[in-house]
């Protein structure tokens, strides 16, 4: 791009913008959002994304159940969220410009390839006119670019046909954005150089399409100008991009290296953990052992398999294999071996909303088991977060002996944000302490092995893999057993072991860090949340802070057992509000345990929480606190 | 890794030492218990330790089988232990890993399991017992029932056709097949130390009488005056030849199915000579379709017996392989292999 010169009139900095790409799905939307976060991250920004696609892999092609979409957000300051609504809408055809015009703000910046806005396509998409010149999208700027034909027009000489030439408008409209928001260009088209190595004429394409969209905002002068947004401020360090799910999958990596198990995952595919599954696949040079079970049953079978083998077992799962692994849970949890089971959770009931978001399995992972079955859940909060939560999740699991649950969703599994990366050398180090010898002695004086002779502080029993003389042992689902772990059916050993059971898991509540709670200055309010909805509320806390109020934030990555001082702390405040992507699960969790009159805040349409309804909640809040305070006569001096 | 159980001389053990501590609890008369004998009089013979075998189980009363050796054991969830059985093989290839099952266990809520688990060439030796009735839950009609039966759950007759457990195994390429009874403890034995010697899946099935609820199923075969005309003795290498005068035998048709033939009329040279090691399972398939039922003609005896490659050792080869090429895992590389960036 020796040509490219640098706009004579400078950018116009901003501080923020959420850009979304939509298109149908063979349009290279998820690709081009993709690239261009990726380059925002090299540039420096702080950033955050939000993929959005629909279940079918190629719905058919203009109409809106094909639409799929990246929406990224990226600053010159710390964010935490994908962004409430794009400040700028890329649309490939009608039917994206009709499914996603309803959450743009007024004054929104529209670009439209116009060339698809033809009367087959309006009407797949439902318009009976073209609302590019019905008035109807008065309130926004819209930016009619011609992007079929430019990209055809571009790589005409290669001799490319028409057909497939099109399929580079993608790589046109990544460098119509890139010019827009100033982002470097050699990087990208040295990417695709390498991304499409091999295929020389649809590198050119591409490479040609990318020039091509960026050349045409520079000279076009349909835009008064270009903008750009500086650097954020991050500690420093070395950043990657992360998705959930990758960081998900290298916390496993992670968590195999600092106990020195060998890591075995069972599963089978599912949307949206399926990545878990891809990615650790490919590091078998870890030791890592994957296996595509028969079905989601197996795949949880094989994992406690291999942990009585003296593996850390694994395995993942979205919310319908939640409910199929459930009966093997219970037996892992009668047997008292490590396993990890990462739910990836998904809009339910039954097969629901595969693609999109929803964090209503956690009274499942709580309560959905036959009998007295309690397990500890633990729950990332954002995408990088998956990395810590896991290696949580197998420190528990392994000290205690016991399978936990770690509640991940879609919109963590998907979206990415940058993460400082860590050193192997401070992740928090993971003892397996594989019994040794007989631990035991019978009354004629010979030395035994007792597989449920407890530890006395952590009630964990003692594991015994295979392979050791002496120690054989025999385990099962029937109950056994203090001690011994013989086969038992009276009631008052069941009722022992009924109780040591869920002491041992309320237990963890004495080994995990007390509630952290963001209150600077004595709030009234407490917003508390689990999982995914982290950056949402965040974002909502800072805005009502700006406003000069005060609110406290806490949000819970234990779920089960809860920090031991929760109670203590929700009795701080005179409200409390529970911000749910569900119908209050989390909220009843608290009011059960803590008779604390927290309100329930719920939205479950399949995408993440916004800032601004977070916002308007606590501002709300605050309202109604204030008033309740007059009211009773109370001081807020506290 | 290599065979810990070859490498390492195993301690002198008698049949004493295989028992565990735990009181018997199946009905007096049980075909379970001569199994559980023969199994536990051949481990010493095995040249295998204690603590490097694992029975493994799901529900059903054969599945009480691990709380009775002193190895290794766990009795799991109904029909899921060749599940369970997976993951331990292929991540543990130095042990001996066994799955008592039986017929509701294995070919009903298992089923799924089991073929995948065969089809895989997962290295276990599945040992099902099948008495053609589900006896823990008192008498319902199973997988292997014959049609008509009538029981509790059935008293017009089941109207279901049985699953023929060979077949299936067969039908998923299972590289050991064997079938055996309750009544003949060398044969069991036998039948038992070569599925163990079979690297990879093993599938045995044995005919064992549950004295309660289906009581003489398999007298007609099995009986000691009846097994010299209704069991056929498969032996490799051998034309297949049974009866008190050796005057039966087995033959092919021109179809390519298999029959019950008098030696005397078809002569000895027609009829078929058994081999284990045919890749294509094809034939064996026929011999498992032999008899209808335990009221005719059957064979026992190892039906198939072909070498592949097991597994888990394939799952450790892909580890060696990639370690090979890559080196051994570096985190901080991997943590950088998509694009990262640093800031200062």
């Amino acid at each position: 791009m020796s040509d490219t010169t640098i706009d004579p009139k400078s950018p116009h900095l901003i501080d923020r913008v959420v850009i979304r790409f939509a298109g149908d799905s063979g349009d290279g939307m998820q690709l081009a959002g993709d690239r261009f976060t990726t380059s925002s991250a090299l540039f420096g920004n702080d950033l955050a994304t939000f993929p959005d696609f629909p279940a079918e892999i190629r719905a058919p092609a203009g109409t809106l159940a094909g639409v799929s979409a990246f929406q990224v957000h990226i600053s010159d300051h710390s964010i935490s969220t994908p962004g409430d609504s794009p400040n700028v809408l890329v649309a490939m055809n009608p039917a994206a410009l009709r499914a996603n015009v309803a959450a743009l703000p007024q004054g929104a910046t529209i670009i439209v390839n116009s060339d698809a806005f033809d009367e087959r396509n309006l009407a797949k998409a439902g318009y009976d006119v073209t609302p590019l010149g019905d008035g109807s999208l008065s309130a926004f700027t819209v930016y009619e670019v011609p992007m079929t034909s430019i990209t055809t027009e571009s790589s005409k000489e290669l001799g490319v046909k028409p057909r497939d030439a099109e399929r580079s408008k993608n790589f046109f409209a990544l460098g119509l954005i890139s010019w827009l928001y100033t982002r470097p260009v050699e990087p990208t088209v040295e990417w695709i150089a390498e991304k499409y190595a091999g295929k020389e004429l649809i590198k050119e394409a591409n490479q040609r399409a990318f020039k091509a969209g960026y050349h045409f905002g520079e000279t076009a002068e349909l835009f008064e100008s270009s903008y750009e947004v500086k650097p954020a401020v991050l500690e420093p360090g070395e950043y990657a991009n992360v998705t959930g799910n990758t960081a998900a999958a290298w916390g496993l990596i992670a968590a195999s290296i600092r106990s020195g198990l060998p890591l075995f995952l069972g599963t089978y595919p599912i949307t949206p953990a399926s990545d878990i599954l891809h990615e650790l696949s490919k590091h078998k040079q870890f030791g890592v052992r994957t296996f595509q079970a028969e079905d989601e049953i197996s795949g949880i079978g094989a994992a406690l398999g291999a942990a009585f083998g003296g593996a850390l077992g694994v395995t993942t799962t979205s919310g319908p294999g939640l409910d199929l692994k459930s009966e093997m849970m219970g037996l892992a949890i009668s047997l008292e071996l490590p396993l990890l089971i990462i739910d990836v959770q998904r809009g339910g009931p039954s097969t629901g909303l595969p693609t999109k978001t929803e964090q209503a399995d956690l009274l499942h992972a709580m309560y959905g088991r036959h009998g007295e079955a309690p397990v500890p859940i633990v729950a990332a909060k954002t995408p990088s977060h998956c990395f810590d939560a896991t290696i949580e999740a197998v420190r528990i699991a392994v000290k205690y002996r016991t399978p936990v649950i770690l509640l991940s969703d879609g919109y963590l599994a998907n979206g990415t944000e940058p993460w400082k990366l860590p050193d192997l050398e401070d992740l928090p180090s993971i003892d397996p302490d594989i019994a040794t010898g007989p631990n035991h002695v019978e009354d004629d004086g010979t030395e035994s092995f007792w597989p449920y002779l407890r530890d006395e502080t952590t009630l964990a029993r003692p594991w015994a893999p295979p392979g050791l003389a002496g120690l054989e042992h025999r385990i099962g689902g029937l109950e056994k057993s203090d001690g011994s772990g013989n086969v038992a059916y009276d009631g008052a050993n069941h009722e022992l072991m009924t109780r040591l059971r869920a002491a041992k898991i309320a237990g963890i509540a004495n080994d995990i860090p007390p509630t952290e709670v963001d209150d600077e200055d004595g709030a009234e309010v407490l917003v508390i949340g689990w999982g995914s909805t982290y950056g949402a509320i965040a974002a909502g806390v800072q805005r009502v802070r700006a406003r000069g109020l005060k609110v406290a934030q806490a949000h819970l990555v234990h779920l089960n057992p809860f920090p031991a001082d929760l109670g203590d702390v929700l009795k701080r405040y005179q409200r409390v509000l529970v911000p749910e992507v569900n119908l209050g699960q989390l909220s009843r969790m608290l009011r059960a345990e803590y008779l604390v009159d927290a309100v329930s805040l719920t939205q479950v349409s399949g995408i993440p929480l916004r800032a601004a309804s977070m916002e308007t909640a606590i501002l709300q809040m605050i309202e109604d606190s204030a008033d309740m305070s007059s009211a009773t006569g109370e001081g807020s001096d506290r | 890794m290599t065979d810990v159980s070859e490498s390492v001389p195993v301690a002198l053990t008698t049949r004493k030492d295989w028992s565990s501590d735990q009181e018997v609890r199946w009905c007096p008369g049980c075909g379970d218990y001569s199994i559980l004998s023969a199994v536990q009089t051949l481990m010493p013979d095995l040249g295998v330790s204690r603590e490097s075998t694992v029975f493994l189980s799901g529900i059903g009363c054969a599945a009480r089988f691990p709380y009775y050796m002193n190895t290794y054991g766990m009795h799991s969830i109904h029909g899921r232990a060749p599940a369970i059985a997976t993951g331990l093989a292929a991540t543990r290839p130095d042990l001996d890993v066994w799955v008592v099952t039986g017929d509701g266990d294995a070919l009903s809520i298992g089923g799924n399991h089991l073929i995948h688990a065969l089809r895989r060439n997962v290295n276990i030796t599945i040992l099902l017992f099948n008495n053609q009735i589900y006896g823990l839950t008192k008498g319902q009609y199973s997988p292997t029932s014959e049609v008509a039966k009538v029981t509790k759950s059935t008293p017009f007759g089941s109207l279901e056709q049985p699953f023929n457990p060979l077949s299936l195994a067969l039908g998923a390429e299972a590289g050991f097949v064997a079938r055996t009874h309750d009544m003949d403890r060398k044969h069991m034995m036998e039948t038992f130390r070569r599925a163990h010697a079979h690297k990879g899946a093993s599938f045995v099935e044995i005919y064992q009488n549950c004295n309660v609820f289906n009581d003489g199923a398999f007298e007609k075969i099995t009986g000691k005056d009846n097994r010299a005309d209704m069991l056929i003795p498969l032996v490799h290498g051998e034309a297949i030849r049974f009866g008190s005068e050796g005057q039966f035998g087995v033959a092919m048709n021109r179809d390519g199915s298999v029959e019950v033939v008098e030696v005397a009329t078809v002569g000895e040279d027609a009829l078929l000579v058994h081999d284990e090691h045919l890749e294509n399972p094809g034939l064996s398939f026929q011999l498992s379709r032999l008899s209808r039922g335990p009221y005719e003609p059957t064979p026992i005896g190892v039906f198939r017996d072909v070498d592949h490659e097991e597994y888990g050792q394939q799952m450790t080869e892909q580890i060696d392989a990639a370690t090979e090429r890559r080196g051994p895992g570096d985190f901080a590389a991997l943590l950088r292999s998509g694009s990262s960036w640093t800031v200062s």
